[in-house]
């Protein structure tokens, strides 16, 4: 199972859980399969054309997604994913 | 003020702790009204305001009266004419935030509003992520205002920021990451606590004091816009910001147009933002940050996307320099100005020496460079190349014999 961590605004679609669990082999289908236990989930990660949207970051076991693969990274068992709203600096 | 909206999509929600579109993810941003605004501002009103940046509070989205932070601000606008003489420019001004209250660098503006609004807000516990200059801000402002701070930093910051922020006695958290690692965990832990994070939950709010940076700029030069601003890069958030304060003037009718060139400035080690702006792309790729200029070391740029369209919508323009280039731009404005910047003062003033001498900027440009931090904060960038003191006996003659000095003057060592 890879855990998964969801950030405020998307709580509403977990019930308000903070962290939900999946089975996935990649990025990509893990997102599947949370939009089947949380319908909507998708909408709100990706845009009309499958990409993730701009300001979503998604790191796994804190490494940000884009120095892997994408949403082609793969994803074994006890990975932790976070899904994390891009923020401002200094 | 209005209502927060999403720059994405355009969704409103009110004016509370949040940052996010529950749609889209797009970043909130204040949305004022300015038709009222308008009927109540003028230039006099501005001039006869307080000598600081809230002097435009109508501009800011706190309610007010009553500011925590409120001799943030109006700092010097310094014409530059060695600088400018020096580099071939007629009319060069330094906006001078290394001098800004309390904690010498520009976040001590975004921090005036950030704490002010978390308090109308009603939190009294306040937190931030930061390269250092952002921490030191939040902890003096807190210490003063009487509220719990928690400051998280990344664990290879000067030795000047990590102290600057200890002497205030807040919770100071190092994390053993760069500040992209800290801003993640930042951004999970404000998910946890009810914590007023200065540029998380509130950094609708937090990044609009930027603006006063334009503001005040226009004001100094006599209510005209410049033909040229230089300003140095992290998450690009600055830069958007000076950007949406000039076009503010002109749409409250301060001044009649705004012509400004928005010129971005970042270190090679971490330039996400200009490798994107000179490949014309719109997006940027993170970068793992590895420069001296530490207070700009963020490789994924929240506001990048919103720099590169400032820039390009200002028929700007965006460079970088080396570490090498930082300390050389540090010493050329200390030793020609008598101003000693931080390193991001250094990538501002190395890529104002790029742009003129590529003839993006022209001669008779009325040109602006934005020091936005405090050289004695980052000591250990120049401390091996500023030489030594000249150490001598307590005598006239060890004195007058180590400067080659006659009876009737001399010269230098």
């Amino acid at each position: 199972m890879i855990k998964v961590r969801i950030p405020t605004p998307l709580r509403p679609l977990t019930k308000g859980q903070g962290e939900v669990e999946a089975k996935a082999g990649s990025i990509a289908s893990m997102i599947e399969t949370l939009n089947q236990a949380h319908p909507g989930l998708k909408d709100r990660l990706c845009d009309d054309t499958g990409e993730l949207r701009r300001f979503v970051n998604i790191y796994v076991n804190e490494e940000d997604i884009r120095f892997l693969k994408g949403k082609e990274t793969s994803l074994k068992d006890g990975d932790e994913v976070s899904i994390v709203p891009a923020i401002a600096g200094g | 003020m209005k209502a927060l909206t999403c720059r994405e999509c355009g969704k409103e929600y009110p004016t509370k702790a949040i940052h996010v579109c529950e749609m889209c993810f797009g970043p909130l941003e204040v949305k004022y009204n300015y038709d009222e605004i308008k009927k109540n501002i003028s230039r006099k009103k501005i001039e006869e305001g307080p000598h600081s940046m809230w002097r435009y509070a109508d501009l800011l989205p706190v309610e007010g009266p009553g500011y925590l932070g409120p001799h943030a601000g109006f700092t010097p606008l310094v014409r530059a004419r060695n600088l400018g003489a020096y580099l071939g420019l007629d009319e060069l001004y330094i906006k001078n935030d290394t001098v800004n209250h309390p904690t010498l660098s520009f976040k001590d503006r975004v921090v005036a509003v950030a704490l002010t609004r978390a308090r109308e807000l009603g939190f009294e516990t306040v937190a931030c992520a930061s390269t250092g200059n952002l921490a030191n801000s939040v902890a003096a402002h807190a210490a003063a205002a009487g509220m719990r701070c928690y400051v998280f930093i990344p664990g290879d910051l000067e030795a000047a920021k990590v102290l600057g922020n200890l002497i205030y006695r807040p919770n100071v958290v190092e994390i053993e990451g760069n500040y992209d690692d800290v801003n993640r965990l930042c951004s999970e832990i404000a998910g946890e606590h009810g914590w007023a994070f200065v540029n998380i939950n509130i950094r609708p709010y937090y990044a609009e004091g930027s603006k006063t940076l334009a503001f005040e700029t226009v004001e100094q030069l006599g209510w005209r816009t410049p033909d040229q601003v230089v300003i140095p890069m992290a998450s690009g958030s600055l830069l958007t910001k000076i950007w949406k304060g000039l076009h503010e003037m002109k749409a409250l009718g301060l001044v009649d147009q705004v012509r400004t060139k928005i010129n971005g400035a970042q270190a090679e080690g971490c330039s996400p933002i200009s490798a994107a702006f000179k490949a014309g792309r719109d997006f940027f790729k993170p970068v793992k940050p590895k420069t001296i200029a530490k207070s700009l070391a963020i490789g994924n740029p929240a506001d990048g996307y919103y720099a590169l369209k400032a820039t390009a919508e200002s028929q700007g323009a965006m460079d970088t320099v080396s570490d090498e280039e930082v300390v050389d731009g540090i010493k050329l404005l200390a030793q020609t100005e008598g101003i000693f910047a931080e390193t991001a003062g250094g990538v501002t003033i190395g890529v104002l020496r790029k742009l003129v001498k590529q003839g993006t900027i022209k001669k008779s440009d009325v040109t602006v460079a934005y020091i936005t931090g405090n050289g004695l904060k980052t000591q250990e960038a120049v401390i091996d190349a500023v030489g030594r003191p000249v150490r001598i006996q307590p005598s006239l003659v060890a004195f007058e014999k180590t400067f080659k000095m006659g009876k009737n003057g001399g010269g230098d060592a």
